[in-house]
């Protein structure tokens, strides 16, 4: 029954790309790319993958979304017919496709419990999460821990990510104008303003426990950022963005990413200084049990602080160049 | 069972082309970029399929379930990064079509070509002051 | 620990964490500072890794003392000392350099987020560099690159902007060729360290994933690389960049994709697959001739002095494969050498390129019309840097041609082909650079000489540091001429570990 779920999944995803490049109107490329996204994660749900689900539904159906919609109102919502297809392309992307057909044959396949991938590190790190850091979620331990270096790297891929966007559209070339007429938000219109304020308490909360929850169940700080940042988002389109940035400031969401950025590495060079190597956690507390669940703990904070003033500084950039 | 064992990774292959194929040969440039992160989502795919294990659950250690078999926790790992990184480049990419749009009034790969060929007045640089 | 067992860390660290502090530092000249005092100080942690790896040591670190494969492992040999003294010092000679070129084109309340960018960028190549994680080279890729389109998107110039999201798009699919690669050998083999793979691939090197993979690897990293003809994203890209970032990336962005390059060909598949060796010579030696000879054409019918430079630097990656190409001690020691030569000679001759934009009204070869009476040390410097790109004898550009044509020789007939093509080469940087040399000084400007002059005395402080730090660089140029004992050790144990990894 899972398989036919699956194939009917997979296929929806070739249907739904196909519509995305098809379709002349970007608005409703972009939301086709939201249903892409939502369905990329119900995919990677009945692969076992429930954090990259939860990830994938946050961040590339939520956030994602909400950037390319604003980036939408600031250029074009049409896309002009192009000349004749490209046939250089064409046959780059086939040649491509075919090589990576003919890879698939020698490859193990789905679910195959003897494939490569089943035998060296990973039953490793199945076997080593409940002895090293007594946690159940492994994907936890993995991404926090063992792969610590790894995560650091992402938080400041996503730091780039702020900087630059702040860099290309900051500056003083937007706000050269007045702001004339204060913006509304969707303030006039009575269901999304209900239900939002109805929403957004129960956002945020779902925002902490995924990011305290982390080490039990799916989640952590990355899930956590995204979705307490689109709680802010809904908040900032219903309201209008001069009364979310009167809330939350845009300087305190650049500190927060500051924060979150020195927190992750300020415990990595505190590991240092107690002896260890660079995130070595274990040296925290007498007990290394103990030291590395309050590193993981602290690093997951500041992964979520990070995302979470990162995706509001990208969305509000966006917004505030509409003025 | 042996075709379905497949199946995951030609889809991946087909939504890589699609992918791929906006990337290359539209002009719009918003739609590149949505190219390019159908393009990513594809190879997000291919390492979540590699993680599955038959009859196996996701890897969350449940206390006293014995010979519980789990999936691979680290393709899921890798993933979630370059989930991260893929958002991290479409909102760079989408700031950059926003100054592009500004600078030249268009979001359309031939008319910016066209506009800096026939614009001789912009080939000097202009120093902030 | 001592501090010193934390240095293969600490070179990326020190840049990495003081890149959001440099956000808080919001009055004038502070960002600048910071990043130049966190760039030097992994200018020195890499003085001092060299200096244990010349005394035949391997630095290594555990991260979060997980061993690999479990956890992520840093591993310093010759080879990427030689790319850590580049990164590091490229970064640290063009933030010396460069404050006054950057603060013309970069608007104060912009300069904390392009200072937090560059050191991201360093700390990113500096990351590829030590890593020994093929996962990890992929984060710290996606970091450096994420930071220098943010870089290149500084450009004052309009033309900045489709020429970064060219960049983004080209260096995006590159990284993602990479990721399907690292994922195919990951599904066959179940690890992702590097030394470990090596030792893994062998039972299933005859598979098609692993086929399959050597190529997406090596086709994502030479689009990365700018290898001929992948390059299309770079003459753009460099030319419409701040001049002070068209330094530091002319000097090191494409070196680092091509050391991973290097590593990975070598290090994990030259061992492993059956006629590997044939393949990467059939693959990359042509188009490595026709580099060298096409992107040298190139600059010599292209009129922007930025752009033709960029060109040229197409052809010296050429070089540098060709002498990888070669698959021989002679042949890969030269190509390494090479990369470290032509970093210094393309930095210095960037950094003059910065110097004369100060003074001219543009970077077309018409503007710079009698530009050497205005800026004489910055042209005289900009002169004696051509001379190590072109080869002369007593500098360091000469070191590296000798010993790829000696190299070369060893090749038989064969070789004589590839020593014509090398010397025509030269010949033709000769007249590429003749071609800014000529209007430099032996044309008179017809416009007023206050045009180009906003604000002299002011400004005449900081273009003579300017032009001093400069001919610093160049002096490094005839130094290593003179003395390269240094680049070519390590160069030549770099070779040996590579060819180390052949059957």
């Amino acid at each position: 029954m899972i398989t036919v779920f699956g194939i009917f999944l997979l296929s929806l995803l070739v249907i739904t790309a196909l519509a995305i490049v098809q379709t002349r109107n970007l608005f409703v490329a972009v939301m086709l790319a939201a249903i892409f996204s939502l369905l990329m994660a119900a995919n990677f749900f009945i692969l076992d993958a429930a954090d990259v689900a939860l990830t994938e539904a946050a961040v590339g159906a939520g956030v994602t979304t909400v950037i390319l919609l604003s980036a939408l109102a600031l250029t074009a919502e049409r896309e002009k017919r192009s000349g004749s297809i490209r046939w250089i392309s064409v046959a780059v992307v086939a040649v491509t496709v075919l090589i990576l057909i003919y890879a698939t044959f020698d490859k193990p396949a789905l679910g195959d419990p003897d494939a490569p991938v089943h035998q060296h590190v990973a039953p490793w790190y199945l076997e080593k999460t409940p002895v090293f850091m007594d946690i159940p979620n492994v994907v936890t331990a993995v991404l926090a821990s063992f792969r610590g270096y790894d995560t650091l790297g992402e938080v400041f891929v996503v730091f780039v990510a702020m900087v630059g966007v702040l860099f290309v559209l900051g500056g003083d070339g937007g706000r050269s104008g007045p702001i004339t007429t204060p913006d509304p938000g969707l303030r006039h219109h009575l269901i999304p303003k209900v239900v939002g304020r109805l929403l957004l308490p129960f956002i945020i909360l779902f925002g902490l426990y995924v990011q305290f929850h982390g080490e039990y169940g799916p989640g952590g700080g990355f899930q956590a950022g995204a979705i307490i940042a689109t709680g802010l988002i809904l908040h900032a389109l219903l309201e209008g963005e001069q009364a979310a940035l009167r809330s939350v400031p845009a300087g305190a969401m650049q500190a927060l990413v500051v924060a979150g950025a020195s927190l992750y590495g300020g415990v990595g060079v505190a590991c240092m200084l107690l002896g260890g190597s660079f995130l070595d956690y274990s040296v925290l507390h007498p007990d290394p049990v103990t030291g590395r669940q309050i590193g993981i703990i602290a690093i997951e904070l500041g992964v979520g602080m990070a995302v979470c003033g990162a995706l509001l500084s990208i969305f509000h950039a966006f917004a505030a160049r509409e003025h | 069972m042996e075709i379905l064992g497949y199946f995951n990774y030609w889809v991946f292959a087909i939504v890589l082309m699609i992918g791929l194929y906006a990337v290359i040969a539209r002009g719009n440039l918003i739609k590149k970029l949505l190219g390019l992160s159908i393009f990513q989502s594809a190879v997000f795919l291919m390492y979540i399929t590699m993680d599955k294990v038959e009859g196996g659950t996701a890897p969350i250690i449940q206390p006293g379930a014995v010979d519980q078999l789990y999936s691979n926790p680290l393709p899921q790992v890798l993933i979630l990064t370059a989930i991260v990184v893929g958002v991290s480049t479409t909102a760079l990419g989408l700031a950059i079509v926003v100054r592009i749009r500004e600078a030249y009034g268009s979001i359309e790969e031939a008319d910016i070509l066209e506009e800096d060929i026939y614009d001789p007045e912009d080939q000097k640089e202009d120093p902030i002051p | 620990m001592s501090v010193l067992a934390h240095l293969p860390a600490l070179v990326v660290i020190a840049p990495l964490l003081t890149s959001p502090l440099v956000l808080l530092l919001k009055p004038r000249g502070l960002a600048w500072l910071a990043a130049l005092v966190a760039s030097l100080a992994s200018f020195a942690i890499a003085i001092a890794l060299t200096t244990s790896v010349l005394e035949g040591t391997t630095p290594g670190y555990e991260m979060g003392g997980w061993p690999a494969p479990y956890g992520i492992g840093l591993t310093i040999d010759a080879l990427s000392a030689i790319v850590l003294l580049v990164v590091t010092g490229a970064s640290s000679f063009a933030l010396l350099a460069g404050r006054a070129s950057i603060d013309s084109q970069i608007a104060p309340a912009r300069q904390p987020y392009f200072y937090a960018a560059w050191l991201l960028a360093v700390a990113g190549f500096l990351g590829i560099a030590v890593s020994a994680d093929a996962f990890n080279i992929f984060v710290f890729m996606e970091i450096s690159s994420l930071a220098c389109y943010v870089l290149i998107a500084g450009g004052p110039d309009r033309r900045a902007l489709p020429a970064v999201f060219k960049y983004l798009i080209i260096g995006t699919v590159a990284a993602t060729f990479y990721l399907i690669g690292v994922g195919l050998i990951y599904m066959m083999t179940g690890t992702l360290a590097l030394a470990d793979m090596e030792s893994r691939i062998e039972a299933v090197a005859d598979q098609s994933p692993i086929l399959v993979a050597a190529g997406f690897i090596t086709i994502g990293l030479a689009l990365k690389a700018a290898v001929f003809p992948l390059h299309v994203w770079l003459p753009n890209a460099y030319t419409h960049a701040p001049h002070i970032v068209t330094v530091f990336l002319a000097a090191c962005a494409t070196k680092v994709a091509i050391y991973v390059l290097l590593r990975f060909d070598f290090f994990v598949f030259q061992q492993n697959l059956i006629g590997h060796e044939l393949q990467f010579s059939f693959f990359l030696l042509p188009l490595a001739v026709l580099a060298v000879l096409i992107a040298s054409g190139a600059a010599l019918a292209e009129s922007n002095l930025k752009r033709l430079l960029a060109y040229s630097s197409i052809a010296q990656i050429g070089y540098i494969l060709l002498g990888a190409s070669l698959v021989s001690v002679e042949g890969l020691t030269a190509g390494i050498v090479h990369l470290f030569n032509h970093a210094l000679a393309k930095g210095a001759l960037f950094l003059a390129v910065a110097g004369l934009a100060l003074g001219a009204s543009g970077l077309d070869l018409e503007d710079l019309r009698g530009i050497a009476r205005k800026r004489p040390w910055t042209m005289a410097a900009f002169v004696a840097a051509s001379l190590s790109l072109i080869g002369m004898p007593g500098t360091a550009g000469f070191i590296s041609k000798w010993y790829l044509i000696t190299a070369a020789i060893e090749q038989g007939p064969l070789g004589m082909v590839l020593v014509t093509v090398i010397v025509v080469s030269s010949l033709m940087a000769l007249a590429y650079i003749w071609r800014v040399v000529e209007p430099a000084y032996f044309q008179s400007s017809e416009t007023s000489s206050s045009a180009g002059e906003p604000a002299a005395s002011t400004r005449g402080g900081a273009i003579s540091w300017l032009a001093a730090v400069t001919w610093i660089a160049v002096a490094a140029n005839f130094y290593f001429g003179l003395q390269p004992a240094l680049p070519l050790s390590l160069a030549a144990n770099a070779a040996g570990l590579l060819l180390g990894h052949m059957p």
